[in-house]
């Protein structure tokens, strides 16, 4: 559990995955991936924690992800095994609308 | 963070080419973390450095500085390299302590003030291919941070400092540009100098999108054409003044760009038959106009390719009118029209331009944030949006003439002037009037081998507009005075009027 601020880097405890959030509630949440809640810069992973393969749907880098809400988005900035998730609910790729390159 | 992503996902990809040689996205970051190491790393006895600048042409190692700011977590103010050595060094004294990127012949002409710590921007490249990619310094994770510092071009006395926070940024970037969308064969060719904001767009948008971005030194129209077929450009962006000298320089020639698909153009007013002529000379290339201020991050408002096709082909003349449109918000962007009192307009009525969005900063050093305590930032800009969302540009509000008591936009005296056969360019500003105040000047470019009266050309705006319209005086030059950044100075023209009155 931890109050998620926007900026924040995150990294999953059982794969690959990194974040970092864009919008964020403000209030304390767990954010998890692959089944672990993810950690800061400089926490470990706790001894034994695996990949929840239930929860094995995967991240893509540069996709941003956000809860049924719309109150947390996360950037995926390194792809992984796991499902991000925000208090044991998945999150669901944001859908970009395509636009001309301008510049 | 955006170059680390790009470097992660593809990092043999060519990020950057100048003058043939290139930077794969892993040894962009390897040379942007090295140089952010050395940008921490305080002489001894010295402060560190505070802000990163950049004061040269643009060149293989400006992308380089661009993110190892970043990684240093210090604002990166790129100098307009133009300007007078008294010019810089106010500047440079304002940013001090600082690290100083600069090529020999801004250093050759002048005295740096205390606390600026010089290396050559050339030295930001050499060696980092041959290394491998080191790990980059822990990018500092504050999107509040300040990311970039442009002074403004400063039309009325000091240069104002624009500050666009990491958030600011960001929101723009994610807004508008999908991770990775370019295909490995897209190549983006960027003339615009290093010290506009829409180079600095263009280098992180490619980036993000991983599009090898082709970089000119400085904008010359033929080695633009040369660059385009060798380097087999599939996008481009362009300052109105560019799009001119780019066709006169292929006047008369019959030449096309199988690779080029898109064709973006901003940074201030674009005549109609300039962008006319352009749809002709480059046909299935996809037109784009950006709107945008730096104080909001480039882009606010764009016409898409579907916009100028619709408009270019339409038969009724408001929808062909659209051309001259900077089209719709980008989805991220709110924007408002407010008339006297502060009062926002229907569609239709002119007024003042307001925006709001997580991209528009807003602010300037020293003055603080000038969004309103609803989030809106006032553009300066006049403009009125029609009833599909269209928004349309009328100049900036100091320029507006008050001719007794009356508003005149000099854009609407100016299109009608433009319509005359006779006329390649014009300017309409105010002149001191002892009668009204201000009176309607104007000042007019003739076409090559062209004539017209100065009464023939009232006797066509009065045939056109309310005679309040009509300029009284009418001058003729063999050019307007642009900036290079195709900026009109309507201030040379209102001070020549001045003295010619006087």
């Amino acid at each position: 559990m931890r109050t998620l601020k926007p900026g924040l880097k995150l990294r999953s405890a059982v794969c690959a995955s990194e974040v970092m959030v864009i919008r964020a509630p403000g209030t304390p949440a767990v954010l998890a991936c692959g089944g672990a809640e993810m950690l800061a810069s400089g926490e470990g992973a706790p001894a034994g924690v695996a990949l929840d393969n239930t929860r094995a749907g995967g991240t893509l880098i540069g996709k941003r992800y956000v809860d049924a809400t719309d109150r947390l988005e996360v950037l995926c900035t390194k792809g992984g095994a796991g499902t991000l998730e925000l208090d044991g609910t998945a999150l669901e790729v944001k859908q970009a609308k395509a636009l001309p390159s301008s510049d | 963070m955006l170059l680390d992503m790009a470097a992660e996902a593809h990092p043999g990809r060519i990020a950057v080419t100048c003058d043939g040689s290139n930077l794969s996205y892993a040894s962009l970051r390897g040379a942007a973390g090295q140089a952010a190491r050395r940008m921490s790393a305080a002489p001894a006895g010295q402060p560190p450095a505070a802000h990163a600048a950049w004061l040269d042409t643009n060149s293989l190692a400006t992308p380089v500085a661009l993110f190892a700011a970043a990684y240093a977590g210090i604002p990166y103010v790129p100098l307009n390299y133009r300007l007078t050595a008294a010019e810089l060094q106010e500047l440079l004294a304002r940013i001090a302590p600082a690290w100083l990127a600069a090529g020999p012949a801004a250093l050759d002409r002048m005295t740096l003030p205390a606390g600026i710590q010089v290396v050559p921007s050339a030295g930001l490249v050499a060696g980092s291919a041959a290394q491998p990619a080191a790990a980059s310094p822990e990018a500092p994770q504050d999107p509040r941070a300040i990311a970039v510092q442009l002074f403004t071009s400063g039309t009325s006395g000091t240069p104002k400092a624009a500050v666009l926070r990491h958030e600011n940024v960001l929101s723009y970037i994610l807004g508008s540009v999908e991770f990775g969308s370019a295909g490995e064969e897209e190549a983006a060719l960027v003339a615009v100098p290093p010290y506009h904001i829409a180079g600095i767009s263009a280098l992180l948008s490619s980036t993000y999108a991983g599009r090898r971005v082709v970089l000119m030194r400085e904008f010359e129209p033929r080695e633009w054409l040369h660059l385009l077929a060798a380097e087999s450009i599939t996008h481009a962006f362009v300052v109105p003044t560019m799009l001119v000298r780019i066709l006169e320089a292929l006047r008369g020639e019959r030449r096309s760009f199988p690779a080029l698909r898109a064709l973006a153009y901003g940074g201030g007013r674009m005549p109609l038959a300039v962008i006319e002529r352009a749809l002709e000379v480059f046909p299935g290339v996809g037109f784009t106009n950006a709107y945008g201020l730096t104080e909001t991050s480039s882009t606010i408002c764009l016409l898409t390719p579907e916009d100028h096709r619709a408009a270019a082909g339409a038969a009724d003349a408001l929808a062909r009118q659209r051309l001259g449109s900077v089209g719709r918000p980008l989805p991220g962007v709110e924007l408002q029209v407010r008339g006297a009192g502060g009062v926002v307009q229907p569609a239709g009525e002119a007024g003042l331009i307001f925006v709001r969005g997580a991209q528009v900063a807003g602010e300037y050093r020293g003055t603080g944030s000038l969004l309103d305590e609803h989030g809106w930032f006032a553009t300066q800009d006049r403009g009125w949006i029609d009833d599909e969302g269209y928004v349309f540009l009328d100049g900036r509000e100091d320029d507006v003439i008050v001719r007794g008591g009356e508003n005149i936009s000099p854009g609407e005296v100016e299109e009608a002037l433009l319509a005359h056969p006779a006329v390649s360019d014009v300017a309409v500003v105010a002149a001191p009037s002892e009668q009204w105040g201000e009176a309607v000047a104007a000042v007019v470019v003739l076409g090559a081998g062209q004539a017209a009266s100065i009464a023939v050309l009232q006797q066509w705006v009065r045939e056109r507009l309310r005679s309040s319209r009509v300029p009284e005086t009418i001058m003729f030059r063999d050019t307007l005075p642009y900036n290079e950044t195709g900026k009109l100075l309507r201030r040379v023209l209102r001070q020549e009027l001045r003295n010619r009155a006087g």
